[in-house]
């Protein structure tokens, strides 16, 4: 108990004051007095979490402090449990790495001076965590608020870092506030009208309250908080801030906003829909299991013919956070139908992947940035041969690649499995004699299967093309390696991939604890007997990660061996390496990133529509000897473009022709005061 | 799609029956191949005016079908057993021609294909021609011709393949 509360003020005390004294001291000293502030921040939320995660045994009570008075509406009132304690954790962990990996990357570089090493932002990062970790950590209505705008603020200021280098940052922090303010209105009402209903604003008091509500408002309640949760969680259609604000934003900063901030937005909408709410309709699940399913195959499928390194990122952040909501909606589907053991495999799947995504996409993030450091480039079709250059970020953001592909032994491996073996098994168990369930299942194990095949050429693409071959420009030929904390920070971050993925069973316990806190899926502890292997309670589903690490190791020695023992017995010529007739091979004929993914361009062109535009440019002499061809290939935003200019033209226009009521005479102004009041009067007498 | 499968359905088989197997395949100067029956080719232009690439074309159709031999096309010296040159070696291609000829694996073969290839034919003596195939690289097997019909390169390609 005295373990959550000291992690949390540590958590307060460390970013008010560090906060001050990174303002206080010279710049040189600034980056490493903000990186030791945030990962002290950091680990104030890792022992939170761990808090979280102990005390929260079998008595199932939560650590709960109250502040009267202390926010002008109403107490501060905090409270943590298991469910706070896994976000804690996972927020705390991208800190630390965030935070060590921020002392040289915001370092000046040797011409020129870092934006990010200004004094605003270097103080706004700690200051951004601290509202991260007591998202999870907040207990009643306008706590979680105040908290949840503070984090939208704070990443904003962090977004708009490099405005005075590039206008796309203006436009991407533009986007980003609009997006999640449309967000926090949608929480905010979903939360009133629960509020209201419940006669309460604790969490406490809205968890006892639900039950009175009618189903007609539980339901716009849960439709709200969807919709708020969905934009921070950057679920399509609303993901549009994501590919704008992650490449725009300093890299840490990215990492934290992809890795940490994007997984409270789960956190958000799994603790109203399952444990303040208690579970819902069926058709609650249904919609959520959908929007993740349309969420994965979009942002894999943007993902995967992205050039643009860090949007590549972004596009997957949506991916795996559609799978997140498929294991959370199925979750629902089948804690509707009483099938509760069903339903805590998928949400312990949805939660080991929120914890896997974090760990690879914080190693990939933090690659990217030391990639663009060191070269200043974020296009994969100008990067190459960094293998040589920068080993170590290699081998990490390879790492983070394998996680994120979904292969063994990578960590995403383990997650996408739990999930693909909850929703198998559901057809083999027949529960559900609903046709809409017994259809949509099926459709959702293609989804994961789709998803996850395309994950795979997306990461082959990210690593081959950036990291592998020929270097494809000077900068990319001329980078070298990041300083001694960057690769430390990508280090902490790529061990915790590797441990998540050959012992996930070390999570186990915690996950069984978190679903304890949820009532829909109490008790059920899908993963209790799990040790090397991880055992799937209630189905018949078990696999090892270790053993196949080991197995696969063994395998690659075998066949090394039995290569090296046959090919030296065989006559050897050495030739030189094929170069198309050429005598030097040269990065002109190598695959770049836009012809690798282009069969996938060609396969999806409906989906895609990419944009072509070739400029041939001939000799002054003759019109029949070309000097230069121009290639150039634009894959916009499809659903982006199909939804928001429409709606974006029609609040302009609303906005243009509600400037004729206000048309500066004061009786009208008068008039306007008097017809809202009649109105409201009568609006209260007939509804009471 | 279905207008694809229906011009299958129409059009049928039209393949041209095969002409009994050349009775002995010319004596190899080179190591015996190993194998019989499969040929990878890589083609090669060297300087060729395209006439005889219509007819390797042609060849490897629908009518005379080259692959039933067990010859086929492949896009990298590395994956092939014999190298197809067409046209007179010119001053630009003798490098890529040697380069290419020492990327293909041994045991190899090569066929000079046309009379541009066998002596420059028409182009002999002009001002970017180096010279024949076979002053570059040994050759193997050569096919007259200018250009040489489908007929005679399928029947040298089936010496090479011993079917």
């Amino acid at each position: 108990m005295t373990l959550i509360a000291f992690g949390l003020t540590v958590v307060a005390v460390g970013a008010v004051l560090g906060g001050l004294s990174i303002t206080l001291v010279p710049s040189n000293l600034r980056p490493l007095t903000s990186g030791i502030v945030t990962a002290g921040v950091g680990v104030g939320g890792v022992l939170t979490g761990i808090g979280g995660l102990m005390g929260a045994g079998s008595s199932g009570a939560a650590w709960t402090r109250i502040a009267p008075g202390l926010l002008p509406l109403g107490e501060a009132r905090l409270s943590v449990d298991a469910l706070s304690g896994v976000f804690l954790l996972l927020v705390g962990a991208v800190a630390i790495a965030a935070g060590v990996y921020g002392i040289g990357y915001t370092g000046d570089g040797p011409h020129h001076a870092n934006p990010a090493g200004s004094r605003t932002t270097q103080a706004t990062v700690p200051l951004f965590v601290a509202s991260m970790i007591f998202v999870p950590a907040s207990a009643s209505v306008t706590t979680f608020l105040v908290v949840w705008e503070l984090m939208a603020l704070t990443s904003l200021v962090l977004v708009l870092t490099e405005h005075r280098l590039r206008p796309s940052v203006r436009d991407a922090g533009l986007w980003y506030a609009g997006m999640t303010h449309a967000g926090l209105v949608a929480i905010m009402t979903g939360f009133v009208v629960f509020a209201a209903g419940a006669g309460g604003e604790s969490f406490d008091a809205l968890r006892t309250g639900a039950t009175h509500l009618s189903p007609a408002a539980r339901s716009t309640v849960f439709i709200l908080v969807f919709v708020g949760f969905g934009a921070k969680a950057g679920l399509v259609p609303l993901h549009v801030w994501l590919p704008r604000a992650h490449p725009e934003a300093p890299s840490h900063v990215s990492a934290l906003m992809s890795a940490a901030m994007v997984s409270l937005g789960i956190y958000g909408l799994i603790r109203v829909d399952f444990d303040l709410l208690g579970g819902g309709p069926r058709w609650w699940g249904l919609l959520v299991l959908a929007i993740g399913a349309i969420s994965a195959l979009f942002g894999v499928l943007q993902a995967s013919v992205s050039t643009d390194l860090k949007r590549l990122l972004a596009y997957s952040t949506t991916e795996n956070v559609g799978l997140m909501a498929m294991g959370i909606g199925a979750a629902g589907v089948f804690a509707a139908d009483g099938n509760r053991a069903l339903a805590g495999v998928l949400m312990a799947a949805a939660l080991l992947h929120a914890l896997n995504h974090a760990a690879f996409k914080t190693v990939l993030f933090l690659g990217a940035g030391s990639v663009l450091r060191a070269t200043g480039l974020r296009d994969l079709d100008s990067l190459g041969g960094l293998v040589r250059r920068m080993p170590l970020t290699a081998v990490l953001f390879g790492v983070g690649a394998l996680g994120a592909a979904a292969l063994p032994p990578g960590n995403g491996f383990v997650s996408e499995w739990v999930l693909l073996q909850g929703l198998i098994h559901s057809i083999s168990h027949g529960i559900s004699a609903a046709p809409i369930v017994a259809v949509s299942i099926p459709i959702a194990v293609g989804v994961v299967a789709l998803t996850a095949g395309l994950g795979v050429a997306t990461f082959v693409k990210a690593f081959g093309v950036g990291f592998l071959a020929q270097p494809r420009s000077t900068a990319a030929a001329t980078a070298v390696e990041s300083p001694v904390s960057m690769r430390v920070g990508m280090g902490v971050a790529g061990a915790t991939c590797v441990a998540l993925g050959i012992a996930p069973a070390v999570a186990g316990g915690a996950l069984d604890r978190v679903l304890n806190v949820l009532a829909p899926v109490r008790a059920t502890a899908p993963l209790a007997d799990s040790t090397v292997t991880l055992r799937l309670a209630s189905i018949q589903g078990s696999m090892s990660p270790l053993l196949i690490a080991v197995g696969m190791a063994l395998a690659a020695l075998v066949v090394f061996g039995a290569v090296r023992r046959l090919a030296g017995s065989a006559p050897r010529r050495v030739v030189r390496v094929w170069a198309n007739g050429g005598a030097e091979r040269n990065s002109r004929q190598e695959l770049t990133a836009t012809s690798f993914a282009e069969p996938l361009t060609r396969v999806f062109d409906d989906v895609l529509r990419p944009e072509h535009d070739i400029d041939v440019t001939p000799y002054a002499e003759s019109s029949y000897l070309i000097e230069s061809v121009t290639f150039r290939q634009r894959v916009p935003d499809r659903l982006e473009a199909a939804i928001y200019p429409p709606m974006l033209a029609a609040a302009e226009a609303w906005g243009t022709w509600s400037r004729r009521m206000a048309n500066g005479r004061v009786h009208r102004y008068l008039a306007y005061g008097f017809v809202g009041l009649l109105a409201a009067l009568v609006v209260v007498a007939v509804t009471t | 799609m279905l207008r694809l499968l229906r011009t299958v359905l129409r059009v049928g088989r039209i393949a041209l029956p095969a002409p009994a197997a050349p009775p002995t395949p010319q004596e190899p100067t080179a190591e015996p191949l190993p194998w019989s029956g499969s040929l990878q080719i890589r083609h090669v232009d060297t300087g060729s005016c395209n006439g005889c690439e219509i007819e390797i074309a042609a060849a490897f159709g629908p009518v005379y079908d080259a692959e039933r031999y067990g010859a086929r096309l492949v896009p990298s010296p590395r994956h092939a057993d014999a190298l197809l040159v067409t046209g007179p070696v010119t001053r630009n291609m003798a490098d890529p021609l040697r380069i290419t000829y020492e990327a293909t694996p041994a045991p190899k073969r090569v066929i000079a294909l046309g009379d541009c290839a066998r002596n420059c034919g028409v182009f002999a003596g002009a001002y970017g021609v180096q010279g024949p195939v076979s002053d570059i690289i040994p050759v193997d097997v050569e096919v007259p011709g200018c250009p040489p019909s489908p007929e005679a390169i399928v029947a040298a390609l089936r010496g090479l393949t011993g079917r």
